[in-house]
């Protein structure tokens, strides 16, 4: 520890059910990683370091969702020794896509993988941190775009808001002069409804948005599944799995996946 | 009786949750777990009743560090199904992605997850106040890999311009060719990583390992080609699961899987860096081998502590493959070969940097997923490691309880385990008894 550190902020990054690749935005801030570990201390961060500070600590950032019983007691201890808690990631924010089975037969899940079910010890939902403690801000993204990431530390850390669009991603096709590609070429695309932050990739890759950043604020979901069936014709299983995907544990998103897909049926 | 006790509460610096559970009675082992209590995530079965476009977007989401391993191996499965085969043009942009990944974990790895063991530091953070260059040079190296993972896929963690039949669009010339400088610089900078890291102190261990890697005659495999060991046997991809079988043990929540010899026999095989090696040695280019004979690292390494060098080596041969494939680029006529969905079975194979990640899925008529299976590397390794383990801990009785902890964490970060894939943190506790 270097002399300085008592100054410092303490940086906590913890992981709950996830595939790491939220906190590894951190790691891939490479111009930025090593000006970071100056201004704050990392005094807990495993996938990073081997040396751990005790809390409290000024801002913890949480991956992943709650799907232990052990997790759910673990999130308390979190929330206990961390000033500020903001969740990063769709898993930590809305369950992830392992929140698929909380729309499934949890018995039937474990036993299309393993062998030997009763060795596995999971609850049957899969949830965001929110439905556990406070939590003081929700970064979305699956995964969470790491300058954003730099954004909400640099605001927490300074006592400001952060700067960061509410806006749809439908929004950002039109700033960039992105092509609508459910207009032009008919592909389906959550855009509409789906919160800007990703960097308006998939429409520039001719794919339609599928949701990583979750709902917008007031999506309008009812009528773009309305446009879906009707004018595009897809199937209402179609545009029930189309809201059933990273986000599909917030609220607007499961609701309407719901209206078209049956909440036992996680297809 | 003597008896000794170790708990350590995390390892740290792998990708996951777990721990390692370490009983010693008399200076010997008497139980040693390895275990993986990454919550499970159900994977296969959220797949299942799924439309095979959606695959590779879900697979990706197994591995934040090597989403494009899960993607292509998903991508290629599904279009063995459907009697599709991407080639040409479309295989090498598919191989120069990867190539991407390869580079930003493999990197990401040797500099700042596993060097700092070998230097007697806690992270990349105190490598960096003890040698700046080094860190910048490896933070150089990695945004390389992550800036061709975001001109072909988009974004470097979860692509989304991957696809079963190839990709939603293909990179323009210029795109690839604004890699090309970077790239240059990047040969001499990789060769510099393996040097630095060839003059490590290697702590003594050998081991005799039955080694398992994809293998093609044209290249360094990443994606594509058959299976081989290194002793003797070579069978397609389609032919893993009757080689590779997969058992559920209480202690984990990844499955363990055993290799089943000719003779029936199932023993411990390992995946990775190592067996890449053994196994496509004379694949490498003539600047790697030469490379490597400078190294002290000849065509088998048996002592797992040098992965860090086998794993900057594939980083130098990575830079050069995509050095090469971003030279030779042209825009492909078209980004996806045609599909039929039809109702079949597919398998797919490709080298994760963690090693092998194989496949296999069924569909309907119309290309809806009835079944998945899919088999993550470090849960194939994860058997030899807690052999590795056995070996070091009974070797190692010497050392005082925070220096046997800090050797297994080393021994278990030279597989660059990736526990979110196997299911997912390390909480190491040695019981010595005492």
């Amino acid at each position: 520890m270097s002399p300085a550190d008592a100054s410092r902020p303490k940086l906590a990054v913890f992981k709950f059910s996830s595939c790491d690749g939220c906190q590894l935005g951190l790691l891939s801030l490479e111009d930025e990683l090593l000006a970071l570990a100056g201004a704050v201390e990392i005094a807990y961060f495993l996938e990073a370091t081997r040396r751990t500070v005790k809390g409290p600590y000024d801002v913890a950032l949480v991956e992943g969702s709650i799907t232990t019983a052990h997790d759910a007691k673990r999130i308390q201890t979190v929330r206990r020794q961390s000033k500020v808690l903001i969740s990063i990631g769709a898993c930590a924010t809305a369950g992830g896509i392992q929140a698929l089975k909380n729309f499934a037969d949890h018995k039937a899940f474990i036993e299309a993988v393993y062998a030997r079910p009763e060795y596995i010890e999971t609850l049957s939902t899969s949830t965001a941190i929110a439905d556990h403690v406070p939590v003081d801000f929700e970064l979305r993204g699956c995964p969470v775009n790491k300058y954003q990431v730099l954004e909400v530390l640099s605001a927490f850390l300074n006592n400001r808001k952060p700067n960061l669009p509410r806006h749809s991603e439908c929004i950002e096709c039109k700033r960039r002069g992105t092509v609508c590609v459910m207009v032009a070429h008919g592909t389906p695309c959550l855009g509409p409804v789906t919160q800007a932050g990703c960097g308006n990739l998939c429409p520039t890759q001719t794919r339609g948005c599928y949701g990583c950043f979750g709902p917008k604020e007031g999506p309008n979901t009812r009528a773009l599944a309305d446009w879906m069936t009707g004018e595009m014709g897809l199937s209402p299983r179609a545009v029930g799995q189309a809201f059933r995907g990273f986000n599909a544990g917030a609220d607007a998103f499961r609701e309407e996946s719901e209206r078209h897909v049956p909440a036992h049926d996680q297809g | 009786m003597s008896r000794r006790t170790i708990k350590v509460e995390a390892l740290a610096r792998v990708e996951g949750e777990g721990a390692l559970d370490i009983k010693l009675r008399d200076g010997k082992v008497k139980d040693l777990k390895f275990i993986i209590f990454e919550p499970p995530r159900f994977f296969e079965a959220f797949l299942q009743g799924r439309p095979y476009s959606d695959v590779p977007d879900i697979t990706a989401r197994i591995c934040g560090i090597c989403p494009v391993a899960y993607m292509m191996g998903a991508a290629q499965a599904l279009e063995a199904a459907f009697g599709a085969k991407v080639e040409g043009p479309l295989d090498d942009l598919r191989r120069l992605v990867y190539c991407g990944e390869w580079i930003e974990s493999h990197v990401l790895h040797v500099a700042m997850l596993h060097a700092p063991d070998f230097l007697g530091l806690n992270d990349s953070i105190e490598l960096a106040r003890a040698n700046p260059a080094v860190v910048e040079t490896a933070l150089r190296l990695k945004k390389l890999g992550n800036a061709i993972l975001e001109t072909i896929g988009g974004r470097a963690v979860h692509p989304v311009n991957l696809k079963v039949g190839g990709f939603y669009r293909v990179p323009t010339q210029g795109e690839i060719q604004a890699l090309i400088p970077e790239l240059e610089w990047a040969q001499q900078a990789a060769a510099g990583l393996v040097r630095l890291v060839a003059g490590f102190d290697f702590p003594d261990l050998e081991q005799d390992y039955t080694f398992l890697a994809l293998t093609h005659p044209g290249e360094y495999a990443i994606h594509r080609g058959t299976l081989a060991t290194n002793r003797g046997h070579a069978f397609p991809i389609d032919a893993f699961h009757e080689r590779v079988v997969e058992q559920h043990v209480a202690h984990s929540n990844a499955l363990h899987a055993v290799f089943k010899h000719d003779d029936g026999r199932e023993g411990l095989f390992k995946v990775g860096p190592l067996a890449r090696h053994a196994i496509n040695f004379e694949q490498y280019s003539k600047t790697v081998r030469q490379l490597a004979a400078e190294a002290g690292v000849g065509p088998v390494v048996t002592n797992p502590y040098k992965s860090i060098i086998v794993r900057a080596l594939e980083n130098l041969q990575a830079l050069e493959d995509a050095l090469a494939l971003a030279r030779a680029y042209k825009e492909p006529p078209r980004p996806d070969v045609p599909l039929t969905p039809k109702a079949g079975h597919g398998q797919g194979c490709t080298e994760a940097p963690r090693g092998i990640c194989h496949h296999t899925y069924e569909t309907d008529r119309d290309g809806t997923i009835t079944k998945a299976v899919i088999v993550p590397p470090t849960a194939q390794n994860q058997k030899i490691i807690e052999d590795d383990l056995l070996k070091v801990v009974e070797n190692n009785l010497h050392l005082d309880d925070a220096a046997l902890t800090w050797r297994c964490e080393q021994t278990i970060r030279n597989y660059d385990p990736c526990i979110s894939c196997a299911t997912h943190f390390l909480k190491l506790s040695i019981d010595r008894g005492a």
